[in-house]
């Protein structure tokens, strides 16, 4: 037991940090990867890493990965966080809807997007929620039908939501219903989308936070070819499947505030003795419990990187560290705004601690809560999966979708 | 990046665990619940010695296996496992890793060849009554080499030889070694909430007491000894953890309410993923504080801190939500999930609470922090 690199894992580390020191950005770019600068410097970093095979690591060569491993991907990852790079939002595309068409797009399709995304000349969405869907996506009611001219064309019309990144994309995957008349996981047909096209609205959400990272966009009778079919017509379920296995991968977890920036805002925040917040007992047993839980995440992924390193996947266990931190990121930052008391409502970066960081995992948690998968389906996920308790009652798996009650 | 045990660790733990299924663990268990009187089980005793258990991390030229702390390791997940009602804890974690970690050359001559052979049975005295001991609350005294003071509770103190036992020695805390057959000791069994570990009252009057480490240096010591076993026991607390969420888990499995298995209702999916979430955070704590007692690391006290409160915390919830996920038949005495509740509280209280833990945990950080200042 021993947190070293093997050999190999320490020649690789070596040779991305030779890479990475000749190559990596020495100074952050300021502005949102959305615009501007912030997202010119995004693209051009993701066109550095994919000129050196860094881009996609564990793709094959073909298509310009390095056919590495995932173990080399998470060293890659760690050794590029060291220098201030800028914001990555070629994530969804890259991990999700790319892998998606290259598993299930014809050849001249895939030679036509995979380059072009794999440099960040083009940002690819995942347009799969819908506004009564939740964590239901085979509920899916946008739909696909055929156009009535014998084109072969489809004509695509309904609305998606919480679609990260839509408004700066330039492509997207989308899951459509072709036949009501089946049950629902048998009649959706996965199209691939051209996000320009006439038709598609994409409005950005106005989230609790005050951020707009998601958007909502509209499908009116957007016109694709046949050709942009991903899989057989009413098999989209399954395409899917391939999208979702590789969106837990996907998915890191980032926590706002943690236990360090806690203690250092109880040290400079009086008590209630009138001495230091940090010499408070109950804030100290929160304290601890958050450490606790931190360092049980932290090596809980070291036992995963283990995993990885001798060539296993990693599995639906993955799916704790979401768990664990949303729901910390939450209470700590209540903790922390209560500790300040009346103070502590203030929402200001120019005058909250260490930037409105707490007010942040405050009001970021209950959205982190839910992305991705809720806390709920999270624990259905380890309950059914990891120890094969039975899945819950299906009403809805036999029934013609037009026939199953929508409620609102 | 190798953060597991190897096969060898593994293939001793399956053998461990072979070993202690085909020796009844459970019924041995019940056995001394239901016969306090015996203390503990003096056959499993035995066997586990024939097994080389008790010496696994003693040196071979003290009669050990001389292997390490990471077979100890993982002979203590499945002694959890077993709720094994034996001394070990107090034997190998508490008196043996007291003497090798500051015992003169004749104490561990003396003393871990018998350990290791299963000759004697070890304890150790810390509390004196409510609340943790403290230098400012230590009352036992000893004055030209006799202790005189009542240590309660004792974990295994009714069935020890030798106890190591805290006490003031010139108005500073040292460790000191007392022959519990010797004179000046007066012992009284003291009833617990897990009968299946042996406990005691202390009363020693002028017993003949040897120093273990540095006069002065009794509290340091001990918190040093106390990290080692809070390492070791988190391992045993992993083990009943587990146990208790497959308990659960085949129980919901095969019992039916409304006309479904009750492991259908979401209600207990999630009662049983968040055990399953509780034990995986105090897996990992505890292997990194194996990491670090085998290694002898500095982070030490940090991940032996993290190692048992996450544990302690595992094991509760699972113990609990373990009876409650059965029912009424839980409730039972008749069952074994109370075995596995008492022995959580047993292992939670034994080398300190977890609220102390936290607060020593808190000051570590603390210390760290203003040294990387």
């Amino acid at each position: 037991m021993d947190f070293n690199d093997s050999p190999d894992e320490a020649a690789y580390r070596q040779q991305v940090r030779d890479w990475l020191d000749a190559n990596a950005p020495k100074a952050r770019v300021a502005g949102d990867p959305e615009g501007g600068d912030g997202m010119a410097a995004s693209k051009a970093w993701q066109a550095t890493k994919a000129a050196a095979g860094y881009a996609c690591i564990t793709w094959p060569k073909e298509w310009g990965g390095q056919g590495g491993s995932p173990v080399q991907n998470v060293i890659f990852s760690q050794e590029e966080a060291k220098y201030p790079i800028p914001g990555n939002p070629f994530q969804i595309g890259l991990g999700m809807c790319v892998p998606t068409v290259m598993t299930f797009a014809d050849e001249a399709t895939k030679q036509r997007f995979v380059g072009p995304a794999l440099r960040g000349e083009e940002i690819w969405s995942q347009l799969f929620s819908e506004p009564s869907g939740g964590s239901d996506v085979a509920g899916a009611r946008t739909k696909a039908e055929r156009a009535p001219d014998g084109s072969g064309d489809w004509l695509i019309s309904g609305q998606k939501v919480w679609t990260t990144g839509a408004q700066f994309s330039d492509f997207g995957i989308v899951i459509t219903r072709t036949s009501p008349d089946k049950p629902k996981h048998k009649g959706l047909t996965m199209f691939w989308v051209d996000m320009k096209d006439p038709g598609i609205e994409v409005k950005p959400i106005h989230q609790m936070s005050g951020g707009s990272g998601f958007n909502e966009v509209f499908f009116t009778d957007v016109r694709v070819k046949d050709s942009q079919r991903l899989g057989a017509v009413d098999e989209g379920w399954k395409v899917s499947l391939v999208t979702l296995m590789n969106e837990r991968l996907a998915v890191g977890g980032q926590t706002g505030a943690g236990w360090q920036q806690f203690m250092e805002a109880a040290r400079n925040t009086p008590g209630l003795d009138g001495g230091s917040a940090l010499k408070d007992g109950a804030l100290r047993e929160k304290l601890a419990d958050w450490y606790v839980q931190a360092e049980g995440l932290k090596h809980t992924r070291n036992r995963t990187m283990t995993a990885l390193s001798r060539g296993q996947t990693p599995g639906p266990e993955s799916s704790i560290g979401k768990i664990i931190s949303a729901v910390q990121m939450q209470e700590l930052g209540n903790t922390a705004i209560e500790m300040l008391d009346q103070y502590g409502i203030i929402d200001d970066p120019e005058l909250a601690s260490l930037n409105g960081a707490f007010h942040f995992s405050l009001m970021f948690g209950p959205g982190l809560r839910i992305a991705g998968g809720t806390d709920e389906i999270l624990r259905n996920i380890i309950a059914e999966r990891v120890l094969g308790l039975p899945g819950d009652i299906r009403v809805d798996k036999d029934v013609p979708f037009k026939d199953m009650p929508t409620g609102r | 990046m190798n953060f597991d045990f190897s096969d060898d660790q593994k293939f001793l733990k399956g053998e461990a665990r072979k070993f202690l299924e085909a020796n009844s663990p459970l019924g041995r268990a019940r056995g001394v619940l239901e016969n306090p009187a015996k203390g503990y089980d003096a056959d499993l005793w035995k066997a586990v010695a024939g097994q080389g258990w008790l010496g696994a991390a003693i040196p071979e030229e003290f009669g050990g296996l001389g292997l390490g702390h990471l077979e100890l390791c993982v002979i203590a997940e499945e002694l959890g496992r077993a709720v094994a009602p034996i001394p070990f804890a107090s034997t190998v974690y508490f008196l043996a890793e007291a003497i090798m970690l500051a015992g003169s050359d004749e104490q561990k001559a003396d003393l871990l060849p018998k350990i290791a052979a299963g000759e004697i049975i070890g304890a150790i005295a810390t509390s004196e009554g409510p609340g943790a001991t403290t230098a400012a609350t230590l009352q036992a005294t000893v004055t030209d080499g006799k202790l005189t003071g009542v240590k309660i509770p004792v974990t295994d103190g009714d069935i020890a030889d030798v106890a190591l036992v805290l006490a003031k020695e010139g108005g500073k805390p040292g460790l000191f070694l007392v022959d519990l057959a010797g004179e000046g000791v007066a012992r009284e069994a003291v009833k617990t909430l897990d009968p299946t570990r042996d406990a005691a009252k202390l009363v020693f009057k002028d017993a003949p007491a040897r120093r273990v480490g540095a006069a002065g240096a009794g509290m340091e010591l001990v918190e040093q000894v106390f990290d080692r076993a809070a390492v070791l026991i988190a391992f045993e607390q992993c083990g009943g953890s587990d146990r208790c969420l497959e308990m659960a888990k085949d129980y919901a499995l095969e019992r039916y309410a409304f006309g479904r298995v009750i492991a259908s209702y979401q209600a207990i999916k999630h009662k049983l993923a968040d055990m399953y979430v509780k034990n995986e955070l105090a897996r990992s704590n505890a292997y990194y504080g194996a990491w670090a007692l085998n290694t002898n690391a500095p982070e030490l006290p940090v991940a032996a801190s993290a190692a048992r409160i996450a544990a302690s915390e595992a094991y509760w919830f699972s113990s609990k939500e373990n009876i409650q996920t059965h029912g009424g038949i839980g409730f039972t005495w008749e069952m074994d999930c109370h075995l596995f509740y008492r022995r959580s509280r047993q292992l939670s209280l034994v080398a300190g609470a977890p609220r102390v833990w936290k607060e020593r945990l808190v000051s570590h950080l603390e210390r760290r922090n203003a040294a990387a200042a």
